[in-house]
């Protein structure tokens, strides 16, 4: 990388600022385009048939009934979707669900696809397709699934991570552990030992938007896709592989998206909808229902952690270990393990050590909900941490402090501590007029921690200048939090000019070269360091021109404040050249002016956070409600100041709906009760306070703004801090979330009768 | 030489051990030299390993130089949301 990602320390002029988002108008007056608002001539309607049954095998599929009714134009089946994965066992879980291959392994796994000239007769030849199923027993929750006797869910699965070799396969796909010293020495050492046991329910990622694609293959192996996505280049390379076809003549465009949180990283009905069209010889639009969204896509981990924290009555932690097992849906994942990762890394601690168990159940395939697998673990140590405060004697807030990392501290995964910021954020908290507001009857009020990791990656960026001087920037990341907005800050900032000359797009596969998705908090991260390096080099070219325009060296023109500066005595009576002036004279000077950026960004930064809560409880009803709501994070430097206050924002409110409403709900029959958003209930504005938010700005050094990711980190510490507010307010410590009024009433019941 | 710690699964691909010694320049023949010496380290190269760097988690920057003396982990590469 020829570029030097180091932090600086400079003064900004564009880079802090709160510009309005240049999608804004467009998204407010209905003109944006998200995935189901693209069409195409011809185009076909595309519905995809679904298993009713928790666990069956598939033994035939008849669609002979289906291809004769009049209208329909393609059926496809797993047949169609053949194994080109070549061993790739990651791509093939994505191709099986997609499309089952042998068995059905959830409600909803898809069997079957219809392309038809309508959805009425697409909905009448799901109907005619006859599935011939041999329904297996099923298993759901993720301590049964653990169980000798549980049904098994795939007989090639043997747990990895065991010190012996299995014999037998299991529901168990892998067993990790992390951490360091000696934590049965730790536990002796501790006066006081807190232990519990918690559990937390699957939840959706709750996109508005659903999954949505237009697709079209056409004869010669060009094929179109237009869909809404987090990474339209990873979806063109899944695509693209599933299906046999060349990823340079399969042109991905990304639509606007309507949240995604980790839901939209990896491909569902995409290779179907290609597939569809291959078959059909005509475009093929697909969106998915809200019950498909539910019952077939997206949810994170349902998971059981036990945690055993202990300490001398000084507040020192001595020893620290959890067990966690997450549920991965009926395919590998390392979901426990990320969790494992996670589950302590706001300590110092000599003596610690997590086991990540990945559990296989009859439940869609997880997939990353943002900040993945650390909120339920943040939830099971944050819990026992306050516990353990209490019984010590010690302000929550203090014992924080006291046993918080720092520079130089052993992470419990395993590395050492550079510059971060837990301490800066216990410090704002504990500082915060919210931690010594009043509190009424039946109200209570929590804190907690939270850590995420934050990536970079690959990232290229296009920057040209037009000859009016104005700016445009094609970049490859999906903008799903304003990154345009941030990213035209930052290529304002580099050239001298004002936001409003620059105008950033989101470009299709075909138009940049590669780029990772957006995921793990890296867009701003990552791109904005592109933008960076493609200004430079566009300003090396501004420069270069200048030279020419005043025939003099370019070692004697500088660029300051968006103008070249002829330096030197014997160049003083030249004035500056601005860019729209050297712009002008492109034609003349060489052609056109751009600059171009292609990098791997790495050294992201470490996250952390601290949230407030006050929750009032109706004892009577179990109801509840948040009074009030404090954010407290470590930005790095905040590029557009409102979109990381969105950020912490909407990660808080994700956080409030898991804690307290969120449930995936399965009945005996092994099939999701509450698919829809009147029974799966998700906040909405009346029943969420206005959410404060404090940005602190600890430079990342890795960052030549000193910027750190942001997006993901928010929603880690929610569920402990609302968990800690619940059980202050009604004197009973909480484990289960979501806490919904039954499981509120319950426990309360509980503990009236000891 | 530069010393390296290996997290918990991946000990088992080097035969149990959980530091290793390894003459690297930097990440890409760090990985080059385990893979030699231990085979079962190529598909796990393949599906992806990060590096940390005296604390700085690298996933894809394979030319970055590995300090002597300083602190190499590895650790698996995450999914993000």
């Amino acid at each position: 990388m020829n570029f030097d990602p180091r932090y600086s320390g400079r003064n900004f002029s564009s880079v802090g600022t709160r510009p309005i988002r240049p999608d804004g108008v467009d998204k407010v007056t209905g003109r944006a385009r998200y995935g189901a608002d693209f069409n195409m001539a011809g185009q076909l309607v595309g519905r995809i048939l679904r298993s009713p049954h928790a666990h069956a095998v598939i033994k035939k599929i008849d669609t002979s009934k289906a291809e004769k009714l009049a209208g329909v134009k393609a059926v496809i089946t797993a047949a169609d979707l053949p194994d080109l994965t070549e061993g790739d066992a990651a791509m093939y879980d994505i191709l099986d669900n997609c499309m089952a291959r042998k068995k059905a392994l959830y409600d909803g796994h898809a069997v079957a696809a219809v392309a038809a000239i309508d959805a009425r007769i697409a909905r009448q030849a799901l109907k005619l397709i006859e599935v011939d199923y041999e329904v297996l027993p099923h298993v759901t929750d993720v301590d049964e699934a653990m169980k000798h006797h549980a049904p098994l869910i795939n007989d090639a699965i043997f747990t990895e991570g065991l010190e012996e070799k299995p014999v037998k396969p299991s529901n168990v796909c892998k067993r990790t552990q992390y951490g360091h010293g000696d934590v049965h020495q730790g536990f002796a050492e501790a006066d006081t030992i807190v232990e519990r046991s918690f559990k937390t329910e699957q939840t959706h990622q709750g996109y508005i938007e659903p999954h949505a694609c237009v697709a079209s293959v056409n004869p010669d192996g060009t094929a179109d896709l237009w869909v809404c996505t987090q990474g339209h280049f990873v979806y063109r390379q899944h695509c693209a592989q599933l299906l046999g076809l060349e990823a340079s003549k399969l042109r991905v465009t990304s639509s606007e998206i309507g949240g995604g949180f980790g839901g939209k990283t990896h491909v569902w009905a995409e290779p179907v909808a290609l597939a569809l069209s291959r078959k059909a010889g005509r475009p093929v639009k697909l969106v998915m229902t809200r019950d498909e969204v539910f019952r077939a896509s997206g949810p994170t981990s349902a998971t059981s952690i036990d945690v055993k924290i202990g300490a001398r009555k000084d507040g020192t932690i001595t020893a620290a270990e959890a067990t966690l097992r997450y549920s991965c849906g009926p395919y590998a994942g390392m979901w426990a393990e990320i969790g494992a990762m996670t589950a302590f890394a706001c300590y110092k601690l000599e003596n610690v050590k997590t086991v990540g168990y990945e559990v296989l159940v009859n439940r869609p395939k997880t997939a990353a909900y943002r900040a993945p697998s650390a909120p339920m673990a943040a939830f099971a140590v944050e819990s026992a941490v306050d516990e353990l405060a209490k019984e010590i004697g010690m302000d929550p807030v203090d014992f924080r402090i006291k046993n918080a990392a720092q520079e130089g501290t052993r992470a419990s995964y395993g590395p050492v501590y550079g510059p971060i910021g837990i301490g800066p954020t216990l410090e704002a908290v504990k500082n915060h007029p919210h931690m010594k507001a009043p509190l009424g009857p039946n109200q209570g009020r929590g804190m907690a921690c939270g850590f995420w990791f934050n990536f970079g990656g690959q990232t290229c960026t296009d920057l040209n200048i037009g000859m009016d001087g104005s700016v445009s920037l094609a970049v490859g990341t999906v903008d799903v939090g304003g990154s345009r907005a941030s990213l035209s800050l930052v290529a304002a900032e580099e050239l001298g000019i004002d936001y409003s000359h620059v105008k950033a797009i989101v470009a299709d596969t075909s138009s940049l070269g590669y780029n990772d998705m957006t995921d793990g908090s890296r867009s701003t991260f990552s791109s904005s360091m592109a933008t960076i390096s493609a200004a430079r080099n566009a300003v090396k070219i501004l420069r270069e021109r200048a030279a020419q325009m005043w025939d003099i060296s370019v070692d004697d023109v500088a660029w300051e404040n968006g103008h070249a500066v002829a330096k030197g005595e014997k160049h003083g009576n030249l004035g500056k050249l601005s860019l729209k002036e050297i712009a002008a004279q492109s034609g003349k000077t060489g052609g056109p002016i751009a600059g171009h950026s292609e990098l791997v960004a790495d050294g992201a930064g470490v996250s952390f956070a601290t949230h407030i809560c006050d929750i009032e409880v109706d004892p009577d009803t179990g109801s509840t409600r948040v009074l009030r709501y404090t954010v407290v994070q470590d930005a790095g430097k905040a590029v557009h100041p409102t979109y990381v206050e969105g950020q912490y924002q909407g990660g808080a409110a994700q956080g409030i709906g898991w804690a307290l409403n969120e449930e995936y709900i399965y009945g005996k029959d092994g099939r999701l009760q509450n698919p829809g958003f009147l029974d799966y209930r998700i906040p909405v504005c009346s029943d969420l306070p206005m959410i404060d938010t404090q940005i602190l700005e600890i430079p990342n050094p890795n960052h030549p703004y000193g910027v750190r990711g942001v997006g993901e980190t928010s929603i880690v510490p929610p569920l402990a801090a609302i968990a800690n507010a619940v059980s202050n307010a009604v004197g009973v410590r909480m484990t289960h979330i979501p806490m919904s009024p039954p499981r509120i009433l319950a426990a309360l019941e509980a503990e009236r009768e000891g | 030489m530069v010393a390296v710690t290996l997290w918990g699964s991946l000990g088992a691909a080097a035969g149990g051990q959980s530091k290793l010694d390894i003459e690297a320049k930097d990440i890409r023949e760090l990985f080059r030299k385990l893979a030699e010496q231990y085979p079962a380290f190529e598909p796990l190269i393949d599906r992806g390993i990060a590096v940390a760097i005296d604390g700085t988690i690298y996933r894809d920057t394979w030319s970055k130089e590995l300090p002597e003396g300083s602190e190499i982990f590895l650790l698996p590469r995450l999914a993000g949301g």
